[in-house]
């Protein structure tokens, strides 16, 4: 677990993508190949501006139980302003959140490998405050 | 070389449990607590919060007011005594999500709650010197208070972030000078691998906070000429309300002067986060040409004084990220039961 999280540090960190210089499309996670452009297509890293708009959502009442903690919590599709869609956690109570809210990207602790292991960090949104 | 503040940054966890709650679980009667502590309610961490991401979020608010490279940043220190792991750096998890990495140099200090100002000296020596251009020091805590003990009505969460500059125009507070006193006054420690801290008792107050908060204060006052009316505001250390009020009123300070660096009545203690927290809402409502001086203490024992002086920047920045009052209003309450749970006291 330790070196696949390293790997990600850049993507859940920092939330950079990638984007193709060819068809101009953004993807996150991170892709390898524009899957339009193929082999013309030519990626390179994209910051993603960490606001958008809750798509989809449900509400986790039964959760694992690594995040037992903090049920019940909700878990949305967001879809950024650059248009990649990305599942995550919504901190807000289940009653508040709804399609269409306003969100912003926030650094939180997402999961630890038990009391001697790694603590994972990561992106979650929260609702835009002032609107 | 003149340094300065380039940018500023605080953060507040939302959750808030009153004097009143803990109290009520604990049998005691909350009103001589309020009125002997002057502290109301405290913030808690959320169950996925630590100190590493309250210094991100107060770090992004500081690099939104610096409007500066983080690249350019060449140094991160951050001060807590609540880092996350008890061996592997928080300020090399912060440098990352704030992208400063790789062209930096990062360390973790610890010293009760001063390490927070200890940062900011470590960076105004970097960049005095010329080795680095800009330098961001933090002091952020979700601190430990034993179940029970006099310090679960106060201790809390929170913290601020300072980028320190020398470039002229960049500069939105001056910082004329700084010192610092320090002796070995062992009134609250925690030994390795114990989960909560130990204090003196009565011993941490006269020979341990006031004494060491009115040296520094007196020491960098007699060191530049001034006297508490040369101030326009005025911020110590603030483990309560009761401790801040006395020390400002011994030193000659006025409530206008030292209202607006007090937070911990509707905070709690923030700990290294809690003069770095105060100043910050200072700059928050300060103007051009106000004076303030700034005195945090750390137990064990040391406290860091600095003399800034803020320059027309500040109108510029201040909206540009979240103010600390703003923070500090957004609020939801829990019980003694979730609380225990956002404090890891219960296992599952």
């Amino acid at each position: 677990m330790v070196v696949r999280s390293w790997r990600h540090i850049k993507e859940r960190y920092c939330l950079i993508g990638t984007r193709c210089k060819t068809c101009g499309r953004i993807f996150f996670p991170s892709r390898n190949i524009c899957p339009y452009c193929r082999r013309r297509g030519e990626l390179e890293d994209y910051k993603l501006s960490g606001r958008g708009k809750v798509y989809s959502y449900s509400v986790v009442h039964v959760p694992p139980k690594e995040l037992e903690m903090i049920a019940p919590y909700v878990i949305a599709i967001v879809e950024l302003e650059e248009g990649p869609r990305i599942t995550t956690q919504i901190d807000c109570k289940p009653e508040e959140v709804y399609i269409g809210m306003p969100v912003e990207v926030v650094f939180r602790r997402i999961k630890e490998d038990g009391e001697e292991g790694i603590i994972h960090y990561g992106y979650k949104f929260k609702p835009v405050e002032n609107q | 070389m003149k340094v300065g503040i380039v940018g500023y940054g605080s953060y507040i966890p939302k959750y808030r449990i009153k004097v009143e709650e803990i109290a009520r679980v604990w049998g005691k009667d909350p009103e001589p607590i309020k009125r002997g502590l002057m502290v109301y309610e405290k913030s808690v961490p959320g169950p996925d919060e630590d100190t590493a991401t309250i210094s991100v979020e107060a770090g992004k608010n500081a690099l939104k007011r610096g409007g500066i490279d983080p690249r350019d940043i060449g140094a991160l220190y951050i001060g807590s005594e609540s880092h996350p792991y008890a061996v592997k750096p928080t300020s090399t998890i912060v440098a990352e999500a704030l992208e400063l990495t790789p062209d930096l140099t990062c360390a973790d200090l610890e010293f009760a709650c001063k390490a927070g100002t200890a940062g900011i000296q470590i960076c105004m020596g970097l960049v005095g010197s010329g080795m680095i251009k800009y330098g961001m020091a933090i002091g952020a805590d979700t601190a430990q208070g034993a179940p029970g003990d006099a310090l679960e009505y106060t201790a809390a969460a929170g913290g601020a972030c300072y980028i320190i500059g020398s470039k002229r125009k960049e500069i939105i507070g001056e910082i004329n000078d700084t010192y610092s006193f320090t002796t070995d006054t062992p009134d609250f420690w925690r030994r390795e691998g114990r989960p909560y801290p130990k204090h003196g008792g009565r011993f941490t107050g006269e020979p341990a906070y006031f004494r060491h908060v009115i040296n520094a204060a007196k020491g960098i006052m007699e060191r530049i000429g001034t006297t508490p009316e040369d101030y326009d505001y005025c911020v110590f250390h603030q483990p309560n309300g009761k401790f801040y009020i006395r020390v400002a009123k011994y030193l000659g300070f006025k409530e206008e002067q030292y209202r607006d660096g007090l937070l911990t009545p509707y905070l709690g203690n923030t700990y290294s986060g809690a003069v770095p927290l105060g100043l910050s809402n200072i700059l928050d409502r300060g103007k051009e040409g106000d004076r303030i001086l700034a005195v945090s203490y750390g137990s064990g024992a040391g406290s860091d004084a600095f003399d800034i002086t803020l320059t027309e920047r500040i109108e510029e920045v201040k909206d540009r990220a979240p103010k600390t009052m703003d923070l500090l209003r957004r609020k939801e309450y829990i019980d003694y039961s979730v609380y225990l749970k956002y404090r890891r006291c219960i296992r599952v």
